[in-house]
């Protein structure tokens, strides 16, 4: 369980130059959507919302990478996290269809009167308010990951079976929302958007507006982590990945420490999710999927796990190669993804930052902790 | 019926692991300022004993006591907070942090996640941090990953850690294992030096760090305390022979 | 004796009926009546018949039944018998066919008549057997012209087994009909009666009594908490049945999950391409099947018997050339053996497409498993008991893999302490190979049995790995006795939750339930304790 292990490598210039990256790119994408279509640099609003969705599957990969690449905690359940911001946004989006819906009724979205329901659940009230919906997309995921994290962590849950109980955790929430009677829509979930805080979200503008929204919010996160981890709690949450029972000898409660990063690293995840939503124009319960989240994790495991530069350069890429391959080869995509799980694991265990990182600074190479001491933290 | 002038009264402890007795009524009194050294041999329970004091392992019975305070019901953090601090058999420091990242962790004071989050190094902080490089003669190595040293380095590194949480009991679990003759005698030295500000339980094997000690010497076997007294008295009793030749 | 007793007894409650329904037209005798075509002299003539202890009554009535009853216009009954005819009054074959011969038709009337005589004389006849196949059809007519012969029956009745029948008959005869003044206490009786018998059968008549407003308020009284005693014992018997139905996943999810706890106790790592060795499993089943109808058709009803080894060494090889090929390399880092088999995982599945294509495949069950048979209110379902009996003979052959064999030995010996057992000579490789190609192999076994309840495609080993996954953390590592309570506990629990809160919800509460049971125990039900487990 050895990364990241060269001195100075918590210092993280990479990402501050990773979200400066990420807001020109979004503002000149945006910027070149403006144009004319006449214009050779014009950029299609088809490209403009897939660039949206790979940097909100960027603030997923993060949030996967703070609890993973920082804290050791394998989880194969963030896209819950994800999916759960999505829906506080889709909620918000629904209420702005007011009465143009097909059924016209300026309270109820269509799929409740389509249940015959007569009045909103006590949960949807308020969500026409944009402040409100925004502060559900921080609450609901936080207080789900707080409950769910401080029963896992305090009871010493870890390595797989933690793992395995995130992914469980993910399964249930699926399972749930596909549940008619939840009032999320059921299988269909959340769609049919008119607009957001009054601006149409089919023009070119709009579309624009939001990408460079997201690129801003991620290029925050991603400021936020390296604050969250570059200092004395970074190298805390080293520690208690690397020697957990060491640290509560010291006088840490490394419960305590993980349920901060986790609780955090599920809001990054969320706000990418609404972010998603808005670009996208759906959410349904198939964002819980299982699959899902297991594959934001190859995302940063691609880029580099414990680099957060690493997190957003593979979920970008990784993204990328699966549009195009979907494309050309649709049939041979999941050979494709499933390679690069076999093959970073095997052989790329720090992604692309570990490859690039010593050919810049010729690191000596660093001595292997034994395996046996992480090991029973971990079994 | 506690002893309010002792710092540590562990009294009629016993715990089972899986109907095995790892301790059987054990009973231990350190006062405030005291070094002792525990031997025993391999399954004595003097690692468990440990475990006990430190809160990693619950008793069966029996009650420790620690400024007049009861440890059983108390976890890991909330003993290291309350002033033990522990070395383990084996060396263990962080070892993908550096030698100085490794010390500002082990200082006493911040703890809470939150005020780590926040926390700048302090000018004390990195008196107390240059301090602890002196004396655990690691200056060379500040900015060194952990991970990189040698043995002797980390053993130093930890005892450095242990210096930095300020505690008033330190908990020594076979210091010298694997060091040389030159470096066992100079972890002699630092340990008595401690001493002259912190209580100290010292389990060790090798008789020759035990006399240069020269402190009161506990012998366990098979959970309990078998001898007590001078090193010298001790292991002129017949019990100890027979149970460290054979019988 | 007591062939003379009932059969005056039969006369004296039949001869007033019949009295009446005879015809003014005087007949010779019953065979005459019968063989005169008039509907209402033929339903006369056959309680007579019946009642009449005639040796011949019973062939000439079943011939009558089976239209092979003939007049002959020069008079005479005749039974046809094949090709040849013997003479109803006597018995004797007729030398020469009669000339001029007719059906005899039936209409309801006679129809009826032919019935309850037919019920009359099986309840009075010697075998028991007949006697109680008729009490017990009695019951579900409840024929109130039926009563006197149900009342003669348990007068002279000695068989205990079938006079429970006839008291049952009788019963729901009575409550049959319309209430009658000073009759309460007997149907009073009767309720009872029926309350203790259940059976959706029981709960209609005596709903049907509560409801009726013409009965006395004891009896609506009775009646109604009749009802509710047997819808619950109805409710009791569902509970069994999703029981069953429970422990019949429970052991799908043994078989699954058996393997993984194998690979996760000795190596410590959770193979997520588990739920593909099952769907290989299911499709080498699949393909031994059309391979045995090919080439050796009289084979099939027992390829699935054949599919058994095949399953367990296809997945058993590919588990080792798994282990050797991939896992290895990746020893002491758990969460990135994790990653790695996830990909596998997604490499088999797409594989599994290319060749067989995105549909379901049918494997078929074959005859004798297929069926269901009833066991008190229960029905229990061939192929699901197969299932369980199978996970129950894998449990104990690995209980004896793990007990009597050197290679189980030294897979306890490394779960237990890796190190000390490399330490003592076990070739820890070679270990860790043979127990993910068994815990493969086990999935393949696990594939066979699915085939039988699900169907085979490549998303099969998706829908059960979450769940055995659980089954794994819920019960511990290293102890089978942990695995099968798991297994057991979430399929019932599942199953049992069902019809209260529907099928979602109750996946979903168990798997709630998990993660807050793993919360207050982090390693399973049955862990391993000692100084040298935690870290």
């Amino acid at each position: 369980m050895n990364l990241l292990s060269k001195p100075g490598a918590r210092s993280f210039p990479g990402a501050v130059r990773m979200a400066a990256v990420v807001v020109v790119v979004a503002i000149v994408l945006a910027g070149a959507s403006m144009l004319p279509e006449s214009n050779p640099l014009h950029v299609s609003a088809f490209v403009v919302s897939l660039a949206g969705k790979y940097l909100a599957y960027a603030m997923l990969a993060l949030s996967v990478d703070l609890v993973w690449g920082f804290a050791g905690i394998l989880t194969l359940g963030h896209a819950a996290f994800f999916a759960l911001g999505g829906y506080a946004m889709g909620m918000y989006l629904m209420r702005e269809i007011g009465a143009r819906g097909v059924y016209g009724n300026p309270n109820l979205p269509d799929f409740m009167i389509f249940l015959s329901w007569k009045s909103l659940p006590w949960y949807w009230w308020g969500t026409d308010h944009f402040a409100w919906a925004m502060l559900l997309v921080l609450v609901i995921p936080a207080a789900l990951a707080g409950v769910f994290g401080w029963l896992a962590f305090r009871s010493r849950v870890s390595g797989v079976y933690l793992s395995i109980i995130t992914q469980a955790l993910t399964y249930a929430l699926m399972l749930g929302f596909f549940q008619n009677g939840l009032g999320f829509g059921g299988n269909n979930g959340l769609t049919d958007f008119k607009d957001i805080l009054g601006a149409d979200l089919h023009t070119p503008t709009t579309r624009a507006v939001l990408l460079v929204v997201t690129g801003v919010m991620l290029a925050l996160a991603l400021l936020i982590s390296r604050f969250v981890v570059g200092g004395r709690f970074g190298n805390l949450l080293v520690a208690v990945r690397d020697a957990e029972s060491r640290t509560r000898f010291l006088g840490y409660r490394p419960d305590q420490v993980k349920l901060l990063v986790w609780v955090f690293s599920a809001m990054i995840a969320a706000v990418g999710g609404a972010l998603y939503v808005t670009q996208v124009g759906i959410i349904n319960p198939g964002e819980f999927a299982p699959a899902n989240s297991i594959e934001s994790v190859i995302w940063v495991a691609v880029g580099g796990r414990g680099t957060l530069a690493g997190a957003v350069l593979g979920a970008v890429l990784v993204n990328l190669g699966k549009t195009l391959f979907t494309a050309w080869l649709p049939e041979f995509w999941l050979y494709g993804l499933g390679l690069l799980f076999l093959v970073t694991t095997l052989f790329l265990p720090n992604g692309l930052m570990g490859l690039w990182r010593p050919m810049k600074k010729a690191a000596p190479e660093e001595v292997t902790p034994e395996v046996s001491d992480t090991q029973g933290d971990e079994a | 019926m506690t002893d309010d002038s002792l710092l540590l009264d562990v009294r009629d402890v016993s715990v089972t692991f899986d109907g095995f007795r790892a301790i059987n009524n054990l009973s231990l009194a350190l006062k405030p300022g005291e070094m002792r050294a525990i031997v025993g041999p391999n399954g004595a329970g003097k690692t468990t004993m440990m475990d006990i004091i430190t809160g990693k392992t619950r008793p069966d019975t029996g009650i420790v006591r620690f400024k007049g305070r009861d440890l059983t019901k108390l976890d890991e953090p909330t003993i290291a907070r309350l002033g033990i601090g522990r070395k383990f058999q084996k060396p263990t420091v962080f070892e993908a942090l550096t030698v100085v990242e490794n010390l500002m962790l082990s200082l006493k004071g911040i703890r809470s996640p939150f005020s780590v989050l926040m926390a700048r190094p302090t000018a004390r902080e990195r008196e107390r941090i240059a301090h602890l490089l002196k004396l655990t003669r690691l200056e060379k190595h500040a900015d060194r990953q952990a991970g990189g040293m040698s043995h002797g380095q980390k053993q130093w590194l930890e005892i450095g850690m242990l210096m930095g949480q300020e505690p008033d009991l330190l908990l020594v679990d076979e210091p010298v294992a694997g060091m040389t003759d030159a470096e066992t005698m100079a972890t002699a030295d630092l340990l008595r030096e401690i001493n002259r500000t912190r209580s100290v339980v010292v389990v060790e094997h090798d008789m020759d760090f035990v006399r240069a000690l020269g402190v009161t010497v506990t012998v366990l076997h098979e959970g309990s305390v078998l001898a007590e007294g001078p090193l010298d008295e001790v292991s002129a009793d017949p019990r100890v022979i027979e149970v460290y030749l054979g019988r | 004796m007591r062939k003379a007793g009932w059969l005056s007894g039969v006369m004296a409650a039949l001869v007033m009926g019949a009295a009446i329904v005879f015809s003014p037209l005087a007949h010779a005798d019953e065979f005459d009546a019968l063989a005169s075509g008039h509907f209402e002299d033929m339903a006369g003539a056959i309680a007579t018949l019946a009642a009449s202890g005639n040796p011949q009554a019973v062939p000439v009535l079943h011939a009558l039944e089976e239209h092979q009853l003939f007049a002959s216009s020069q008079g005479g009954l005749f039974i046809r018998q094949g090709e040849n005819y013997v003479d109803a009054r006597t018995g004797q074959p007729v030398s020469a066919t009669p000339p001029d011969l007719h059906p005899m038709r039936l209409n309801n009337r006679v129809r009826k008549a032919l019935a309850g005589a037919q019920a009359e004389m099986e309840l009075v006849a010697p075998q028991r057997d007949v006697r109680l196949k008729a009490a017990t059809a009695l019951y579900g007519r409840h024929d109130p012209a039926l009563l006197p012969a149900i009342d003669h029956a348990l007068s002279v009745e000695k068989d205990s087994g079938v006079r429970v029948k006839l008291e049952e008959a009788r019963a729901a005869t009575i409550l049959g009909q319309a209430p009658v003044e000073g009759a309460q206490s007997q149907r009073l009786e009767a309720v009872h009666t029926l309350a203790g018998v259940g059976g959706l059968e029981a709960r209609g008549i005596l709903a049907s009594v509560a409801a009726a407003s013409v009965e006395a308020p004891d009896v609506r009284k009775a009646a109604s908490e009749g009802v509710s005693a047997i819808d619950w014992h109805l409710r009791m018997w569902s509970v069994f049945q999703n029981a069953f139905y429970g422990l019949s996943y429970g052991s799908v999810l043994l078989l699954a999950a058996t393997g993984l706890a194998i690979t996760f106790g000795v190596m410590g790592v959770i193979n997520m391409a588990h739920g593909e060795m099952m769907m290989i499993g299911a499709y080498t089943t699949w393909m031994v099947q059309q391979g045995i109808r090919a080439t050796a058709p009289m084979l099939e009803p027992v390829s699935i018997l054949l599919a058994i080894p095949v399953a367990f060494l296809v997945c058993g090889t590919i588990g080792v050339v798994i282990e050797r090929g991939l896992i290895r390399f990746l020893y002491g880092r758990p969460l990135e053996t994790l990653l790695a088999t996830w990909g596998l995982s997604l490499i088999l599945q797409q594989a599994v497409r290319s060749i067989f294509g995105p549909t379901n495949l049918a494997v078929e069950t074959p005859l004798w498993l297929s069926g269901s048979f009833a066991l008190g209110g229960m029905d229990i379902t061939l192929n699901r008991l197969a299932i369980f009996i199978f996970a129950g003979l894998v449990l104990g052959g690995l209980m004896l893999v793990l007990r009597r064999t050197p290679l189980g030995l030294q897979m306890r010996a490394v779960t237990q302490n890796r190190r000390m057992a490399a330490l003592m000579g076990i070739r820890t490789p070679r270990v860790d190979a043979l127990a993910f190609g068994l815990g493969a192999g086990l999935a393949g076994l696990a594939g066979v049995a699915v085939s039988q309840i699900d169907n085979v495609s490549p998303n099969l080993g998706q829908s059960y790995i979450i769940d055995s996954f659980m089954v794994v953390v819920f019960g511990g590592v290293g102890n089978l006795w942990g695995t099968l309570a798991a297994a057991m506990a979430l399929g019932m629990g599942g199953k049992i939750l069902e019809p209260t809160i529907g099928a979602v919800s109750a996946k979903i509460a168990i798997l709630v339930l998990v993660i807050l049971y793993i919360q207050r125990h982090p390693r399973g039900m049955f862990p391993v304790r000692g100084r040298g487990v935690e870290s």
